[in-house]
């Protein structure tokens, strides 16, 4: 009896597999977001404790590169009225690597770089001592666009990126997207670093004017 | 002219029995790349552009704040919100939600807890700069700011 029917036919009938398979692709097609966990990488400073006010900080305004930005989103780059923000990544590059008055550490810093970065070291006694006293300040307003901090916020990473991608002889996108995850790499990012801090500070937006 | 003769008598039927696995192996793709999304997002979110972007190792370190003008703005009112999880939350708020956050993690990474900021292109400097200063109080001090790659032409 139970023999007669099982030989009745030994295959699962496949044929409308391709069908399923479709509708479930077509399901996770729509509702697929591939995920974008990128973005650029920032470190706030620590809270104002009110008891131990922070120290005050003697610099001399040659070791700032001082960028305000306004509620009209124009740039005041160093007391220069600029319109757009290109080309600031030239500048800052050039700020960082002046080596101005370079103490006897800075000395050995700057002797430790490629020729190529040691040939854009313009010297200028108005500008950064060395790169290790030299800080970027990006000041905003609060009716700045988030778009435009976002811009010079880029090329201010983007200017210390080249600097230590050109360093380890690699290209920036190279040098930034390396995941450190063995000795090797971490030893490499380190390498492009040292000395040289990403001093870019943000400070507290004002409010004139917004 | 002549006729057209056929040439040979191969089938013309493409052989269609591996298109299964095909479509298998496509749709395996898609499920493991998939992230469902679990919460809606009630502010706008037009994403700006940068170019030097990073990416983080551990995705389990980020909690994601959206700040956008809402996209209800019968209900909500047109200034930019933040919102967080599935609600909107004023700043004051967002002290309490990190110290949450911070707790759902392993005891190990908690120092290193990184707030995504998903902003939208057009909201003001003011905003963001109340929800940072919540956020140093909070001591959640690593923040990226989520953005999409741009295409340079030099």
């Amino acid at each position: 009896m139970a023999k007669s029917k099982s030989r009745m036919s030994q295959e699962v009938n496949a044929g409308s597999m391709a069908d399923i398979a479709f509708l479930l692709l077509i399901f996770f097609l729509v509702t697929t977001t591939i995920a974008s966990d990128k973005g650029i990488l920032n470190v706030l400073p620590p809270k104002l404790d009110p008891n131990n006010p922070p120290p005050e900080i003697d610099k001399n305004e040659r070791n700032i590169f001082t960028i305000l930005v306004n509620a009209n989103d124009d740039l005041l780059v160093e007391g220069e009225y600029r319109e757009s923000a290109d080309g600031l990544d030239e500048d800052i590059k050039a700020f960082v690597l002046n080596f101005g008055a370079p103490d006897e550490d800075a000395q050995a810093l700057f002797n430790s770089l490629p020729q190529s970065l040691r040939a854009q070291a313009a010297r200028d006694p108005e500008s950064s001592d060395h790169p290790g006293e030299a800080v970027v300040s990006i000041k905003t307003n609060r009716g700045t666009s988030y778009e435009k901090y976002l811009e010079v916020f880029d090329l201010a990473k983007k200017a210390y990126f080249d600097i230590y991608a050109e360093r380890v002889n690699l290209e920036t996108a190279e040098y930034r997207t390396l995941p450190g995850n063995d000795d090797a790499e971490k030893a490499l990012i380190d390498k492009g670093k040292e000395g040289i801090p990403m001093a870019i500070s943000i400070a507290e937006p004002d409010k004139i004017g917004s | 002219m002549g006729k057209f003769k056929k040439k040979t008598k191969t089938s013309e039927n493409i052989p269609t029995s591996a298109l299964p696995d095909i479509i298998f192996m496509l749709l395996f793709f898609f499920m493991v790349t998939t992230v469902l999304r679990e919460q809606e997002i009630l502010v706008e979110q037009k994403i700006p552009q940068a170019t030097q972007l990073q990416k983080l190792q551990k995705k389990t370190l980020i909690s994601y704040v959206y700040i956008g003008k809402p996209k209800n703005t019968a209900l909500y009112g047109s200034e930019p919100r933040v919102q967080a999880n599935d609600a909107l939350l004023t700043p004051a708020d967002i002290v309490q939600w990190v110290n949450r956050e911070r707790d759902a993690l392993p005891e190990a990474d908690r120092g290193m807890i990184t707030i995504s900021m998903k902003v939208d292109k057009d909201v003001k400097m003011g905003p963001i700069s109340d929800v940072q200063t919540e956020l140093r109080e909070a001591d959640a001090r690593r923040v990226l700011y989520a953005s999409v790659g741009k295409v340079v032409n030099n």
